[in-house]
């Protein structure tokens, strides 16, 4: 606000208030249709005064789609997988940037790598490892003769076989193997002044104590930043839960929006439907309204 | 930049990551080499061996009309739902940045949408442009017929674009409100003292200094419409109506698990990938040599 601009004022105010409108609607619109009765949600146009059936649509969506138990899944989930993030992100980047190793240059770029390729567009071949995780060592085993051996030796043929299909570990692991929160710890990392590690090694410190009592601490704002950010991207997976958990029991919250979908011919039961959307949106919209700091400071950080 | 003080015990170092590399092989290396031996075999879903056919499987899955079309609707969808959702989300973070009274609701509010799952906004948005019932059936309630995503291949692109952009309003402007708080107060004031009004300090100081902003979140947008975009097609309209919406991914999906043609599949992925990596490049190479840095 340099100068007096009433007229551009006047139209700021204008294009923002839409911007908003364009912003909040959808999510009224979802609260208002999920309290309406079946006959009152498909009248053209719908009535935005809410009706009185929003706990009655609730409950019904909620034993519709089995959302208590999709729900903790989904947080499990979630939680582990901003857990495996935060964890093994500053375990990865420490060894990057304080130590010198041969090899280390390549590692960066190996893990550098995985941030070009997200899980989308290799779908088909993680679901294979997935459903037997061994199998890559088996390959490995089998081509350098190892397993040959083996079984020369001891007559035991080697067959490794695990499968994380309809398991949390399936759920969980392949989200975390990409080199996301690495970077967003390097940056960090390499901007703690060499004096702290010097002093800490001239008390006697070696590096797991350095790491554990200095570096992490130091860097809580980071984690809490990436555990945000980690915790929403999680929750809201669809493709991997929708591929790899075909048992009802692993289910997610958000695979089971499609279930709410009404069916051509059957009822259109949109209020039912609206009344899961706000269930399953809910929990990341608190997260984000909760957490707005971390969350935009780790979505900016993650990124750059 | 490199730390001048390390820690000399190099072994104990590498043990850290570890547990990284053992992920990352797993996971990604090995599916992505999984990937490229697929896409050059003719691998037979239950089993019984590869048989080796070269570029057999890119040569057929290049020659289909339906590869083609999901290509042209993967890009007509990544163009139109960028543009949208980077002009919105400029206009507006711009206009937030000129703090006036209030502003701070619009900081607070504009980034919701980005929290939501791509699939329950598709289903809400299913529901508000629903031609049967909610908003758009105001519209056909007047002129009957005009509105049909389950009928209209171009009113289905629409839905599913409308979808997407709004969630990407969100993070689009999270991003360019950075980037102009990044702006230096003084420099705007000096540019007000000599005489510039308003839109002609956007135009010579803050679009100019924001540029690597605008360009780094194109390639974002773009990628992320690849990705992001399964979700909301698969609730919305299911890669329908006769295909119109069958973006890359929802292809991949639908030929390698329900149709279950790995190896096409695998060679779409490969495709997919080398866009992407692509993109990438692009990004780093060629657009980024013409923006302005300070």
């Amino acid at each position: 606000m340099v100068e007096r601009t009433p007229i551009l004022n006047f139209f700021t105010h204008l294009i923002l208030f839409a911007g908003f409108v364009f912003c909040v609607a959808p999510f009224v619109i979802v609260a208002i249709a999920a309290s309406h009765n079946l006959k009152d949600v498909n009248d053209v146009p719908m009535s935005l005064l809410p009706g009185s059936d929003f706990w009655v649509n609730i409950k019904t969506a909620w034993t519709t789609a089995d959302l208590g138990p999709k729900l903790l899944n989904s947080f499990i989930m979630a939680f582990g997988v901003a857990a495996g993030k935060v964890i093994i992100s500053a375990l990865t980047a420490f060894s990057i940037v304080y130590f010198r190793y041969p090899g280390r240059m390549l590692m960066f770029w190996l893990i550098f790598i995985t941030l070009m390729l997200p899980l989308e567009v290799r779908i088909v071949p993680t679901y294979a490892v997935v459903a037997n995780v061994l199998e890559p060592y088996q390959a490995i085993l089998d081509l350098t003769g190892i397993s040959w051996l083996i079984q020369k030796i001891s007559g035991v043929q080697v067959q490794l076989s695990l499968g994380l299909l309809n398991s949390y570990s399936g759920l969980i692991l392949p989200l975390v193997a990409t080199a996301t929160g690495t970077f967003l710890y390097r940056q960090f990392f390499l901007t703690v002044p060499d004096e702290l590690t010097e002093a800490a090694r001239m008390d006697g410190a070696g590096a797991m104590r350095f790491f554990v009592d200095i570096l992490l601490p130091l860097s809580r704002n980071n984690m809490a930043a990436l555990g945000t950010i980690m915790f929403l991207w999680a929750w809201n997976q669809y493709l991997w839960p929708l591929l790899i958990t075909t048992d009802q029991s692993h289910a997610m919250a958000v695979t089971e929006l499609k279930q709410l979908i009404p069916n051509v011919g059957g009822a259109p039961e949109w209020h039912i439907a609206m009344a899961g959307t706000l269930i399953i949106m809910l929990p990341p919209l608190v997260v984000v309204v909760l957490m707005q700091r971390w969350f935009v400071r780790g979505l900016i950080a993650t990124e750059k | 930049m490199e730390k001048r003080v390390t820690f000399s015990k190099w072994r104990i170092g590498i043990l850290f990551a570890v547990p990284q590399l053992l992920l990352i092989f797993t996971f990604f290396y090995w599916p992505a080499g999984q990937a490229v031996y697929w896409s050059l075999t003719l691998q037979q879903p239950w089993g019984g061996g590869n048989i080796w056919v070269g570029l057999d499987n890119f040569r057929s899955i290049l020659s289909n009309a339906d590869y083609w079309n999901s290509i042209t609707a993967s890009l007509v969808f990544a163009g139109i739902s960028t543009g949208l959702a980077m002009f919105i989300a400029l206009v507006l973070a711009a206009l937030t940045d000129r703090q006036l009274a209030g502003s701070w609701l619009y900081r607070v509010v504009l980034i919701w949408p980005y929290g939501i799952a791509a699939p329950a906004l598709a289903l809400a948005f299913r529901f508000i442009l629903a031609p049967e019932a909610g908003f758009m059936a105001v519209v056909n309630h007047f002129w009957p017929g005009v509105w049909d995503p389950g009928l209209d291949g171009a009113d289905a692109m629409a839905s599913i674009i409308v979808a997407f952009s709004w969630k990407y309003v969100g993070y689009n402007f999270i991003f360019f409100l950075a980037a102009f708080q990044a702006i230096p107060r003084s420099l705007i004031e000096a540019a007000a003292m000599d005489g510039s009004g308003v839109i002609r300090r956007f135009w010579d100081i803050q679009l100019p200094l924001i540029t690597p902003t605008i360009f780094f979140l194109l390639v974002i947008n773009i990628t992320e419409s690849f990705q992001d975009s399964f979700g909301i097609v698969d609730i919305m309209t299911a890669g329908g109506p006769a295909n119109a919406t069958n973006l890359m991914v929802y292809k991949i999906y639908s030929d390698g698990f329900k149709g279950l043609d790995y190896s096409g599949a695998a060679a779409q992925s490969i495709i997919l990938m080398i866009l992407i990596v692509a993109l990438t490049i692009v990004q780093f190479r060629f657009i980024e040599r013409r923006v302005h840095y300070r």
